[in-house]
C-alpha cells in the first residue's frame, strides 16, 4: 500500500533508511539537538501560556492557539524537508524538538479533563473538538502552502 | 528557577518521546503511529495525576509543563493523521485521531482518579 520510504511519522519514522540510521550513526548529537529544541519550544509555551491563563471553567486559548500554530509549522516544515536537502539534524532539533515540545497533547487532554471535573462539559467538548479540527486544518495548511511556495520557486 | 526546571523537564521529554517512539516502532510494522499514542497516552496519564494533587509549583514546572509537555505532542499527531490520509489509510488516520483524543482523555481521567485514591 505504502513505498517503503513514505513517511507517516515527522518524528522518527523507520521505514525511512535515514531515521533508522541516525541513531547509532550519532547517538549524542542527535538527542542532544532534540533536547536543545525541545527546551526551546517547551519555554515558548510556558511563555505564551502564562501570559494568557485560563481559568478551569475557561476555553484554553493559549494552548489552543499554541498546538494549531504547531501543526501549521509541522505541515511547512515536512513539506521543505522532502522537497530539498537539508541539514540531517534539522528534522530532530525543528521538529522533533521545537515544534514537538511546543506543542502538547498532555495540557490538552488534562485541561478538557479538569473542564468537565468543573462542571463546564460544553467547554471541554467544544475545545476537543476545535483542537482537534483545528490541528488537522492547520498540518493540511501548511504543508499546502509550503508546496505552493516551493513549486513557485522552482518554476523561477 | 521554574524557567530551568521547565528547561530540564523538556530537555527529559522531548528526546524519550523519540527513543519511545522508536523502541515502539520496532516492535511492530504497520503503518499505524502506536508511539506517538504511546507517549501521548503517558504523559496524559501523568499530568492528570500531578494536577489531582497539591504539587509544588516545582513540580509543576518540572514534570507537568517540561517534561509531559515535551514528552506529547500535536504536532505529530496531526502530521501523521495527514500522511496516513495521503497514504490512501483513512480508517488508520480516523482511528489515529480520534483514538488518540478519547484514550488521552481517558488517562488523563484515570490519572487523576489513581492520584486522588492514593493520596486520600
Amino acid at each position: 500500500m505504502t513505498p517503503p520510504e513514505f513517511r507517516v511519522d515527522p518524528d522518527v519514522d523507520l521505514h525511512v533508511p535515514a531515521d533508522r540510521a541516525e541513531l547509532t550513526a550519532h547517538p549524542a548529537t542527535v538527542l542532544g539537538a532534540i533536547a536543545a529544541g525541545g527546551v526551546l519550544g517547551a519555554l515558548a509555551r510556558a511563555g505564551i501560556q502564562a501570559a494568557f491563563p485560563h481559568p478551569p471553567t475557561g476555553f484554553p486559548w493559549a494552548t489552543f492557539g499554541i498546538n494549531v500554530t504547531g501543526c501549521l509549522l509541522i505541515g511547512a516544515l515536512m513539506a521543505v524537508l522532502g522537497a530539498r536537502p537539508a541539514h540531517p539534524l534539522v528534522r530532530p532539533f525543528l521538529g522533533v524538538g521545537v515544534l514537538g515540545g511546543f506543542t502538547t497533547f498532555s495540557a490538552y487532554a488534562v485541561d478538557a479533563q479538569r473542564a468537565v471535573a468543573a462542571g463546564a462539559a460544553g467547554t471541554a467538548l467544544a475545545y476537543l473538538a476545535a483542537t482537534l479540527v483545528g490541528a488537522l486544518l492547520a498540518v493540511q495548511v501548511g504543508d499546502a502552502a509550503a508546496a505552493r511556495l516551493l513549486r513557485r520557486r522552482a518554476a523561477r | 528557577m521554574t524557567v530551568l526546571l521547565i528547561a530540564l523537564g523538556a530537555a527529559l521529554g522531548a528526546p524519550l518521546r523519540y527513543l519511545t517512539d522508536r523502541a515502539v516502532q520496532t516492535r511492530h510494522d504497520s503503518p499505524f503511529p502506536w508511539g506517538t499514542l504511546t507517549v501521548n497516552v503517558a504523559g496524559s496519564l501523568l499530568l492528570g495525576a500531578v494536577a489531582a494533587v497539591p504539587a509544588a509549583p516545582a513540580v509543576t514546572a518540572l514534570v507537568g509543563t517540561g517534561f509531559c509537555g515535551a514528552l506529547t505532542t500535536w504536532s505529530t499527531l496531526s502530521y501523521e493523521t495527514l500522511r496516513l490520509t495521503r497514504a490512501g489509510a483513512r480508517w488508520h488516520a480516523a482511528a489515529n485521531a480520534l483514538g488518540s483524543v478519547v484514550a488521552g482523555l481517558g488517562a488523563a481521567s484515570l490519572g487523576y482518579a489513581l492520584a486522588h485514591a492514593l493520596t486520600g
